[in-house]
């Protein structure tokens, strides 16, 4: 403000704190040497492991070798498609429940509230069971007449596992597609109203789409948990990675092999979806991440 | 001339509040009625009652002729589906305070997106009206630029397009310039009086006493939930007879 006073009341820069003379001297940015020293301790404690996975009863030959063994593939083949089918299962299930929890209709309301209360409240191995025992309340499935089937033929290892993963992860989903509903401008809805849509109309066409900036890193979140939480299905005899390399190590005794070869291949797995979930996140993201003026009420000029 | 909108002793409450209190009016066709009067008075909720975003206690409203809301059986009121409802709400177009454009279309996306989905027209007929909608309201060169790259006056414009785009007989406006910064009022209020010199038929609340002499063929000042005093804008906004239609005015020229 009054730069005039305070410079001549320097005094030639050598009293006070204002040196006008120094405006030419480099900056040098501030060191970080607790990153050095924390980079140089974990450097230390990674070497360490590695030792000792090298010089570890290991047979690193073997891991090569039953890395692309036709059983692992096919295993992880399988945990490919159950991590898509059971996805897209708890995404449709999710997205209609969440509707459903929303709608101004009690019935579909105190459905759905059961629905998620149940699925949430049960942990998802005693489901898997449930599902893949479920011969033993249903003996028979279908309708009378028309057809009809034992429930063994039907609630194959792939079925059980499909059902009991797809329909948990809808509970979950259900709650993340209605968090991406709430985040959406209440007048958004009643812009599309004004314009004659209806409920279900502006739901799919502009509450949704935009819900999708929030629902997506949940989502994203979810299905790389889904990759791995397929492996629960080894239990009633699905054939997935882990699955058919236990199958292998109980034949050859190469335990830790095969489990670095399991490792190795969901650690791929999960780098490749993180990777689409980047992009997919800023895909939708058009229209609200831009760095440009929020519609605010009229400033207050100062 | 047959009115466009009636009202009969139309009552609305939130909770005790009683935002309309009988509220009747008859607005005819091709004329530009602004509504005044202080916050809270019921006014938007009117506007709102018209184009059904809020749903009526008692009373009756008739829009373009049809009985808005219900279906009269004998003599009681049914309540219409979310479709009927939806199908009705086409007479009418609203322009928000907050304009509501969505936010993930872009300015052209928004005005073509009820034609297109709503109406179900063909989308080159559909894209060619909505430039011309756009060169209207002198935007022609954002059409496509997301709501959140346009200043608040470019955003009422684009919405004002919106509406217009489903060729409506009637244009709702809620303070569509009480949320710009003052030098973007101008030109939101330019694209109204155009609008209202094309013989749009109009309903405006608003605060732009202003606007409301120089547009308004009538002038409504709502308080508490009723219609006050209702005239010609010289008579309400200049020679007002009501004590509480002066207090109001007195307030807002101060």
């Amino acid at each position: 403000m009054n730069s005039t006073s305070a410079f001549s009341s320097m005094g030639g820069g050598k009293t006070g704190g204002f040196d006008p003379s120094i405006a030419h001297l480099t900056h040098v940015p501030r060191r970080h040497y607790g990153r050095w020293v924390a980079s140089a301790l974990l450097l230390a404690a990674l070497a360490y492991v590695i030792k000792a996975f090298a010089e570890g009863q290991i047979d690193w030959t073997v891991v090569g070798q039953f890395f692309t063994a036709q059983s692992i593939i096919s295993g992880l083949g399988n945990t490919i498609i159950m991590t898509v089918c059971a996805m897209a299962l708890g995404i449709a299930l999710g997205v209609l429940f969440a509707i459903m929890v929303m709608s101004p209709n009690p019935v579909l309301k105190g459905v759905a509230i059961f629905y998620i209360w149940f699925f949430r409240g049960t942990p998802l191995l005693l489901q898997l069971l449930i599902w893949f025992n479920l011969a033993l309340v249903f003996p028979r499935i279908g309708i009378p007449g028309l057809f009809e089937a034992r429930m063994v033929d039907v609630m194959t290892p792939f079925v059980a596992t499909l059902l009991g993963l797809g329909i948990n992860q809808g509970a979950y989903t259900a709650e993340v597609v209605r968090s991406g509903i709430l985040s959406v401008d209440a007048g958004q809805t009643e812009a599309a109203k004004a314009i004659g849509m209806t409920r279900l109309t502006t739901l799919r066409r502009i509450i949704l789409p935009q819900a999708m900036r929030v629902i997506i890193p949940p989502v994203g979140n979810e299905v790389i948990s889904m990759v791995k939480l397929t492996s629960i299905a080894s239990v009633i005899g699905f054939a997935e990675v882990l699955r058919n390399a236990q199958t292998i190590y109980f034949a050859n005794a190469r335990v830790i092999e095969l489990l670095i070869v399991s490792a190795g291949w969901y650690l791929m797995i999960v780098t490749i979806l993180s990777i689409a979930q980047h992009f997919l996140e800023r895909h939708f993201a058009k229209g609200s991440s831009r760095r440009s003026r929020r519609v605010a009420r009229p400033a207050l000029e100062g | 001339m047959m009115p466009i909108v009636v009202a009969a002793d139309v009552r609305k409450a939130f909770g005790t509040v009683q935002a309309l209190d009988g509220v009747s009016i008859e607005i005819p066709a091709g004329q530009v009625l602004c509504i005044v009067g202080p916050s809270g008075s019921g006014k938007s909720t009117l506007l709102r009652c018209i184009n059904q975003l809020e749903r009526i206690d008692s009373g009756a409203i008739w829009v373009d002729g049809e009985l808005i809301g219900y279906r009269r059986v004998g003599d009681k009121l049914y309540e219409l589906t979310d479709a009927e409802i939806a199908r009705q709400r086409l007479t009418s177009g609203m322009v928000f305070q907050r304009f509501n454009l969505f936010q993930h279309l872009t300015a052209l996306e928004n005005i073509i997106e009820g034609p297109l989905i709503v109406q179900k027209r063909r989308r080159n007929e559909v894209v060619g009206e909505a430039m011309a909608l756009l060169e209207r309201v002198g935007l022609s060169a954002k059409r496509d630029a997301y709501p959140s790259e346009l200043s608040g006056g470019q955003q009422q414009r684009v919405a004002i397009a919106r509406a217009l785009a489903m060729k409506p007989k009637l244009m709702l406006f809620d303070e569509p310039t009480s949320a710009l910064d003052p030098e973007l009022v101008g030109e939101v209020l330019a694209v109204m009086r155009d609008l209202a010199h094309s013989g749009m038929t109009m309903i405006v609340v608003t605060h732009e006493l202003g606007f409301a002499r120089e547009v308004a063929n009538e002038v409504a000042f709502m308080d508490r939930g009723a219609i006050v005093e209702r005239g010609s804008p010289q008579e309400v906004l200049v020679h007002p007879k009501q004590q509480r239609t002066r207090d109001f005015i007195a307030a807002v020229l101060a």
